[in-house]
């Protein structure tokens, strides 16, 4: 479904990506874990076209995108979902709005139907009844879940989650965890899920990538990545107090 | 696509190495900003979709209405100083009555056109920029991109039609609330009646001057639009990115009416 060829990214001089190769399969949840400032985000950016690798190929269902423009690079990214990390919501349009923007400027749908849709997809991130109210006057939990339903609004094959757990208390961040687990089951979409949340990721994912110094130096399950040995992984697991064993409890210095 | 990677050179060597970086800068950032007036006019196909409609008369609501008490206090005060300026003169030569005409056409020429888009650039274009620029660095510019909405047509069509259509207006209104006001300081202070101040300031004027005007106000308006609109784009570094944006849009705004209004006076003025 989507595939890195040897991608490689400079940004500021400075080495983001250094000859990264994976691929996800359909019906994945790939999530792609690493310290601040290591190129996740990058990475996701890569997928869409944001950015523009220096080197390397990226395969979005067979179709190379890094040299697409125009309605090509529109019909790839049409197979997308984007929930950027603070959900990116348009200041002066409603949830409501916000959330059927893409079907008003994209698709010939009539105005009832539209409706129907928008309500239905805020019902199913638990914000129905605040469809009226603007980004300013709600949480930023509430934000990722209206920028969530904005993004699987067009029921896109692939959805890119930037962060979608960073900065929430734990209980909306395992909320938000399962809504995308049941999005991949109900609607069978790919997720790709970028995040320093390691909780989140070995619930949700189905493999966990971990990048490091520009390179991929872990990819596996869940359950091998909390069994790996690498020094990297390991003490990445170990600064959210997770063992081997899994247990997230807080370990005893 | 409008969301562009940060340019990263190496720290330059020598003096000549910044110059040469300079020149670099400065003309990319021209180029990009005639691109973007280029796709901006370009999606003006679409001024007349409903969303589009709806956007413009919006803007057209805030950039005009809003700025109407502003234009109003600075286009009376104006009409007064020139009126008070070239009155305390023409009195020396007993000329005072014709103070209307000093008034009319300074007003028509250079004054409206100039003071409306100095006011605009400062109150409308550091509004866009601050906006366009948040867009950037919260992602919400690239959320439309991904959803394959074009933020030119989007975000840019709709202001630079708005402000194409109220820059002339607001021109022409600044124009005849300065002609008010010298006329309401050559009545209290230099003894001409109204309709002698009327009559002069009416007589001398001509046709050109105001199609001169109101085409220079177009032109402003459609520089501060457009470098606005460019700056916000270019924006980086989150809250203190959009500060410097903004910055850059008011200066240039500023230079570049003042720039333009030179060669469009001499373009029709001086054959």
């Amino acid at each position: 479904m989507i595939r890195f060829d040897n991608v490689s990214k400079t940004l500021g001089g400075k080495t983001i990506l250094d000859h990264v190769s994976f691929e996800i399969g359909k019906g994945e949840i790939f999530v792609i874990v690493g310290p601040s400032g290591v190129g996740k985000s990058v990475t996701l950016k890569h997928m869409v076209r944001l950015l523009t690798p220096d080197d390397g190929d990226i395969f979005v269902d067979d179709t190379e995108v890094t040299q697409l423009t125009g309605e090509a690079l529109e019909s790839v990214r049409e197979k997308f979902g984007y929930l950027f990390q603070g959900g990116a919501l348009l200041a002066w349009l409603t949830l409501a709005e916000n959330v059927a923007l893409p079907l008003l400027e994209k698709t010939d749908m009539p105005e009832e139907l539209i409706n129907s849709k928008v309500s239905e997809t805020l019902a199913l991130v638990g914000l129905e009844s605040d469809a009226d109210k603007r980004p300013d006057e709600i949480s930023g939990g509430m934000r990722k879940r209206a920028g969530l339903a904005r993004a699987i609004i067009r029921n896109p094959k692939i959805v890119l989650y930037d962060e979608p757990t960073s900065g929430l208390d734990p209980v909306t961040a395992r909320t938000i965890d399962t809504l995308i687990n049941d999005m991949r089951e109900s609607l069978s979409m790919t997720s790709v899920v970028v995040t320093h949340d390691l909780h989140s990721a070995l619930s949700i994912g189905t493999r966990i990538a971990m990048l490091h110094g520009g390179k991929i130096i872990e990819l596996s399950t869940p359950d091998e990545f909390i069994r790996s040995e690498r020094q990297e992984v390991r003490s990445f697991l170990e600064s959210q107090f997770i063992t081997k064993e899994g247990s997230w409890e807080r370990k005893r210095k | 696509m409008i969301t562009h990677e940060p340019h990263y050179y190496p720290p330059a060597q020598n003096l000549f190495g910044r110059i040469g970086r300079s020149v670099l800068s400065f003309c990319r950032d021209g180029g990009r900003a005639v691109m973007l007036f280029a796709q901006a006019v370009w999606s003006a196909r679409f001024m007349f979709t409903p969303r589009s409609r709806r956007e413009i008369v919006g803007q057209m609501f805030v950039f005009g209405i809003k700025s109407l008490g502003v234009i109003t206090v600075v286009a009376v005060f104006t009409g007064m100083i020139l009126a008070l300026q070239t009155g305390i003169e023409l009195a020396r030569f007993n000329q005072e009555v014709n103070i209307g005409t000093a008034v009319m056409v300074s007003m028509l020429r250079e004054m409206g056109p100039f003071m409306t888009g100095l006011i605009l650039a400062a109150c409308v274009g550091s509004a866009i920029a601050a906006q366009i620029g948040t867009m950037v660095v919260s992602e919400e510019v690239a959320a439309l991109e991904i959803m394959s909405i074009d933020p030119v047509k989007f975000l840019v069509m709709p202001r630079l039609v708005a402000m194409a259509v109220m820059t002339p207006i607001l021109s022409f209104y600044m124009c005849v609330m300065g002609v008010l006001g010298g006329g309401l300081v050559g009545k209290t202070q230099l003894g001409v009646a109204w309709g002698a101040y009327i009559e002069n300031a009416t007589r001398f004027a001509e046709l050109k001057d105001l199609r001169v005007g109101l085409f220079k106000a177009f032109v402003f308006g459609v520089i501060v639009t457009i470098i606005a609109c460019h700056e916000g784009f270019d924006a980086r570094e989150g809250a203190v990115g959009v500060g410097k944006a903004t910055r850059r849009a008011v200066i240039t705004s500023f230079l570049l009416i003042l720039i333009m209004g030179y060669f469009i006076t001499r373009l029709f003025y001086i054959s």
